[in-house]
């Protein structure tokens, strides 16, 4: 007796024990997953460092595991951006390599010596462990566990996440993902409770996220957003009151303690969304008090109607001497960027001339996100349905950044969360509903076998159980076709995964005629040689995006690098490499140049290189130096390297150094000397003679070419 | 084996004074000069300038501009210091020696007189070009000058060209004024105006013409009045010295000894100036003068002193060099009060005069300025006649650390205020609200 007692007792008990196994087990199953599918790249290749900024986190992570924090925050480094120079430690988002460094000297402390290198290239894969973690948690905190363990799963193999998180992609986006989630997760979470302590730990969220990316713009311009339809929709309460002021003041004051953020949050127009909603949540509340001390309705509307107008008007007239006198900074170019496509098109070609900052091709959206796409508006009917604060949130978070990833390719990273989360509430909502749907006919069998009794209820039985044979079929399909989809959607991951977005960009891959696999390892080659052959103090210049691979990997100092603050110097490299060869040569002399690197797809076919990209460095060199003028250089709108190329094309500084001694080249059986592969045309200046500059060297396959900048005429 | 390493040694050891007796950073004079003639008839008819040049000490190496065993280098050495092309008629020089071979000598440092004269070869006028001047494309013509000529028993064809406008540098031509015109008989030629490292040292006057005397003049003179130069100098960048002038005969003994009166005047010189000038002019080629060197380039903070790896902004710091001129046998303290350092990023932030303690020392102290990022000590001193001196010296300014700036600044009291009373009335008010039931 008493011991079938203790046994009913323990049931559910053991229920929920099993239930965690079992959760505990797929958490643990997922968390690794999202770990090794990361690692194509690393078994591909080797373990290195991806791309261009990862190379400078790489570099400052390493002089601040070497020269400790407090030198790494005053860093001046005078490697870049000569001869200005750049303080390295105002200018960048520290999360990233604090984070890098505490996993270092943790592992260290363990007594595993391993190399920085290596910690590097495995942060972002351990992030992305972690944020399938924080996607179950939010999953569960908006839905249920369910979908919070589909998220999780989803999560982990998304390829629009995968982009920028695999082994080696040691960038800012790797752990700001999982702040941004963690950050959004606890917020919600604090609405959910009211709690402070909550409330608390999203503005330490919020903090990490300002430490790591400059995405946090995101956080802080959602946030009120969120906070600002809850009050529309008359869903304000005192949790919410509680939650969003704790994260906003603690998270503000928190925030300006990262140098490069400083006053922002005070001071430029980005942010003053989230302040003008703080003021508003004072409004509210005070009014709120105020209704509840007048018991006079009227009394009550006139004064609403006063008290509205008056905030607004204070709030908009401060808005107004803020930008007029120049305290709140007006918005960057980014941000009206993001709100207007074209916006950077037409006044910051720097910005635009980055290929992830392009809009978003349809394709890629299939290619990133997958079944996702057709889960997503499914997720949304779901969410509708059952409103609440916290689906409202993810709805936003969702809708919001859905139309930033169609803004820029990159941003794409920005909505893969809440593009999973949703579409893991509408895997798990539907899933459940056909699983209810064929355990339910069991028991409304059963229950119908045993209290059937009335006529009317037995006809209406029957009415259910004739429907119930088609229903139970129907759902098992239902159920089997969503598990083929997310079988394929696996299988998809998987193989973008391994063929896209595993190539490290710094060695390149191709096939061979036989099939085999080529590497052209010119980068390194390149930045080797500059490292081995130069003096120590030489100065290289080179279009932006090498510039942090040649300090990183040359240890030489660069004119202009990724860290794009200096559009005038950006601009006057791009005049060099567009002007006749002596024009630029006292560009060179007065740079103090003593080499300038070029890349050269020509004998390759590779074609991300400077002449693809040279209609940028016109633009942004004309942008500043209007001598330089673009339809210089085009015919007919059309821009040629061939024989019928513009006569200031064929003769610019970029052109000479890119086409040196090409023209003499066979590149491909049965066409003319100087081919093109890149662009598959013969060449318009095979007899191109160099004045000023000498080659120093071409790499293996004349991917990178190293020019020495001679000294003035000795006699003249 | 060891014997004969032992002679080697030995005899690299003794050989070695004498191998590196030669035109180095520290001894700039130069000391192996190679000669070439057209014909060995030069040797004895120019003798007084040879013989001036052996007087001080130079090692002359008498060759046929045609001797097809000259050469200027062996494994990659150069065998001389110095050349002197008096083979103005010379269509292809022997051995390996070439107009490029003589432009790497000049750009590798090393000195150059070239003579020409009437009919001079294409040869002689591409080197010449090289260096940054033309001699008339005609090639019979001679500068006449009217009123300029030297009087003569003859009353000839005014070719004979007695002229005093000189440099003013008493680098070039000596501190000695020289009284008496210089002979000059031969082409003239003109400076490119792109060259800007040419110099006239002996222009002809205003009223001088280049043209063949033998025929009348048809068409006006290409080269006429001042622009014509006589002889001419350049120093390259590199400090090597090129000494260029239309006439051969400048230098002869003959020429040397001749008395010299210029028409429309009245004294009559017994002896030309142009062993004077000649003279003097081949010690400037020949670095016996108007050479600098700096050493000792030092900077630091105005209390330390040793150099800093990086200055902070608005650092107090001391800038040196030692400058000395090398006197032809020593190097003695070069004073003057032109000398200037700038404190250069894309273009100057300071520009500072040196002070110098009359020893070589020059010194100046400064501020740096309120902006950081990477600065050069520059001393750009090109002055006419010396040797150009151009020090950089790269030296990165950082900004304030975090914990440099001042703690506590008292126009900030105010906040200060503000913040610690708040802080108080918050925790009073939280006393007053929980307690005061």
């Amino acid at each position: 007796m008493s011991n079938s007692s203790t046994s009913d007792l323990l049931k559910p008990f053991k229920l929920k024990t099993k239930q965690q196994e079992l959760l505990i087990s797929i958490l643990c199953l997922v968390y690794i997953l999202a770990f090794i599918t990361r690692l194509f790249s690393v078994l591909r290749y080797e373990s290195m460092i991806h791309e261009f900024d990862p190379y400078f986190n790489y570099r400052t992570t390493l002089y601040l595991t070497q020269h400790g924090f407090y030198d790494f925050w005053n860093w001046f480094d005078y490697e870049s951006w000569y001869p200005l120079g750049r303080i390295v430690g105002g200018t960048l988002y520290p999360g990233l390599m604090v984070t890098a460094a505490l996993i270092y000297r943790l592992l260290h402390f363990l007594r595993f010596a391993v190399h920085i290198r290596e910690v590097c290239v495995l942060t972002a894969p351990f992030f992305a462990s972690n944020t399938t973690l924080v996607a179950y948690f939010f999953g569960k905190e908006i839905w249920d566990s369910g979908a919070g363990l589909v998220a999780a799963i989803l999560i982990a193999v998304c390829p629009g996440y995968i982009s920028r998180s695999v082994a080696g992609s040691y960038d800012n986006e790797g752990v700001a993902i999982f702040a941004l989630l963690f950050t959004f997760y606890l917020f919600v979470k604090a609405v959910n409770k009211g709690s402070l302590a909550w409330g608390l730990a999203s503005a330490f969220g919020y903090f990490y996220m300002v430490s790591a990316w400059g995405g946090y713009i995101f956080i802080i311009n959602l946030i009120p957003l969120y906070v600002l339809v809850l009050l529309i929709t008359g869903r304000y309460s005192m949790r919410l009151y509680v939650a969003y002021n704790c994260m906003y003041i603690l998270g503000m004051l928190l925030a300006m303690q990262i140098r490069f953020v400083g006053f922002q949050h005070v001071q430029s127009g980005e942010h003053m969304a989230a302040m003008g909603v703080f003021f508003l949540m004072q409004v509210f509340y005070f009014l709120d008090w105020v209704k509840h001390m007048l018991s006079d309705t009227k009394l009550f509307q006139e004064f609403l109607s006063i008290t509205v107008t008056c905030a607004v008007a204070a709030g908009g007239i401060a808005l107004g001497v803020g930008v007029a006198s120049g305290y709140i900074s007006p918005w960057t170019g980014r941000f009206y960027s993001l709100l207007d496509p074209t916006y950077a098109k037409d006044h910051i070609p720097i910005i635009a001339s980055v290929s992830e900052h392009q809009p978003t091709a349809w394709s890629s959206f299939m290619f990133d996100f997958h079944i996702l796409l057709f889960l997503f508006p499914a997720g949304l009917y779901f969410c509708f349905k059952r409103l609440s604060d916290a689906t409202i949130f993810i709805v936003m978070y969702g809708l919001t950044s859905m139309y930033f990833a169609g803004v820029m390719v990159r941003l794409i990273l920005v909505a893969t969360p809440a593009v999973c989360l949703i579409s893991a509430i509408a895997v798990s909502a539907t899933v459940k509903n056909l699983t209810v749907l064929l355990r339910s006919k069991n028991k409304v069998a059963q229950i119908g076998s045993t209290k059937g009794t009335s006529s009317a209820k037995a006809s209406s039985k029957a009415s259910l159980d004739q429907s119930q044979p088609f229903q139970k079929n129907g759902a098992m399909a239902l159920l089997f076709g969503a598990f083929y989809l997310l079988s394929r959607y696996a299988t998809h991951c998987t193989w973008v995964t391994s063929e896209a977005y595993s190539s490290p960009s710094i060695v390149l891959a191709a096939r061979g005629a036989h099939g085999n696999r080529v590497i052209f390892d010119d980068y390194r080659e390149a930045y080797f040689w500059l490292r081995q052959n130069t003096p120590p103090d030489a100065k290289v210049m080179s279009w932006w995006d090498y510039g942090y691979q040649i300090t990183a990997m040359g240890n030489r100092t660069v004119i202009v690098d990724n860290n794009t603050w200096n559009n005038t110097h950006i601009a006057t490299v791009g005049r060099a490499m567009s002007s006749y060869e002596d024009e630029a040569y006292e560009i060179i002399r007065s740079l103090d140049v003593d080499y300038v690197l070029v890349v050269f797809g020509g004998v390759t076919g590779y074609s991300s290189d400077d002449i693809n990209k040279f209609l940028w460095m016109v633009r942004i060199g004309g942008g500043v130096f209007p001598v330089i003028k673009e339809p210089d250089y085009l015919v007919n709108g059309e821009y040629r390297v061939d024989k019928g190329a513009a006569p200031k094309m064929l003769n610019c500084l970029m052109y000479k150094l890119s086409y040196y001694r090409f023209g003499e080249m066979m590149t491909e059986y049965g066409k003319p000397p100087g081919y093109d592969r890149a662009r598959g045309v013969e060449i318009g200046n095979k007899d191109i003679k160099l004045e000023h500059l000498e080659e120093a060297f071409t790499t293996s396959n004349w991917i990178v070419r190293i020019y020495k900048v001679k000294p003035p005429n000795n006699r003249w | 084996m060891g014997k004969f390493w032992v002679i080697f040694v030995a005899s690299i050891s003794i050989l070695l004074p004498f191998l590196c007796n030669s035109f180095s950073p520290e001894t700039p004079t130069d000391r192996r000069v190679l000669v070439l003639l057209d014909d060995f008839a030069v040797k004895s008819s120019h003798s007084s300038y040879f013989n001036s040049l052996k007087l001080r000490g130079f090692d002359l190496d008498f060759k046929l501009a045609d001797d097809p065993k000259i050469a200027l280098q062996r494994y990659g050495q150069y065998l001389y210091d110095a050349l002197i092309l008096f083979c103005p008629s010379v269509e292809r020089f022997g051995g390996s020696v070439d107009v490029a071979a003589i432009i790497n000598f000049v750009d590798s440092g090393h000195d150059l007189i070239i003579a020409a004269d009437v009919n001079a070869s294409d040869l002689i006028r591409e080197v010449a070009t090289e260096c940054g001047v033309d001699f008339d494309e005609d090639p019979s013509a001679m500068v006449i000058d009217h009123t300029g000529y030297a009087v003569s028993e003859t009353e000839g064809d005014h070719t004979l060209i007695a002229s005093d406008d000189f440099i003013k540098s008493d680098v070039i031509i000596g501190s000695k004024k020289i009284e008496v015109p210089v002979l000059f008989q031969g082409i003239g030629h003109s400076l490119n105006p792109v060259n800007s490292l040419v110099l006239k040292v002996l222009s002809a006057s205003p009223s001088a013409y280049s043209a063949n005397p033998l025929s009348k003049l048809s068409t006006p003179a290409s080269l006429t009045g001042s622009a014509i130069s006589l002889v001419s100098v350049v120093q390259a960048r590199n400090n090597a010295r090129i000494l260029i002038t239309g006439s051969l005969s400048m230098f002869s003994n003959r020429f040397f000894r001749s008395g010299v009166q210029k028409s429309g005047s009245s004294t009559k010189y017994e002896k030309s100036g142009n062993e004077q000038f000649l003279t003097e002019l081949s010690k400037w080629i020949f670095h016996e003068r108007g050479h600098l060197k700096a050493v000792n380039v030092k900077h630091h903070k105005v209390v330390e002193t040793d150099e800093p790896a990086l200055y902070r902004i608005n650092d107090e710091l001391e800038y040196s060099v030692e400058i000395y001129e090398w006197s032809g046998t020593s190097w003695e303290p070069y004073i003057t009060d032109d000398v200037q350092v700038q404190f250069y990023m894309m273009s100057p932030y300071i520009l500072k005069t040196l002070s110098n303690d009359k020893k070589g020392l020059y010194s100046a102290s400064f501020k740096v300025p309120d902006v950081y990022g990477v600065f050069q000590f520059k001393v750009e001193y090109q002055k006419l006649g010396y040797t150009s001196l151009s020090l950089s010296k790269q030296i990165p300014v950082r900004p304030y650390r975090h914990n440099e700036y001042e703690r506590f600044i008292p126009t900030a009291y105010p906040y200060y205020g503000a913040a610690f009373s708040t802080m108080a009335g918050f925790f009073i008010f939280s006393f007053v609200h929980l307690y005061n039931k």
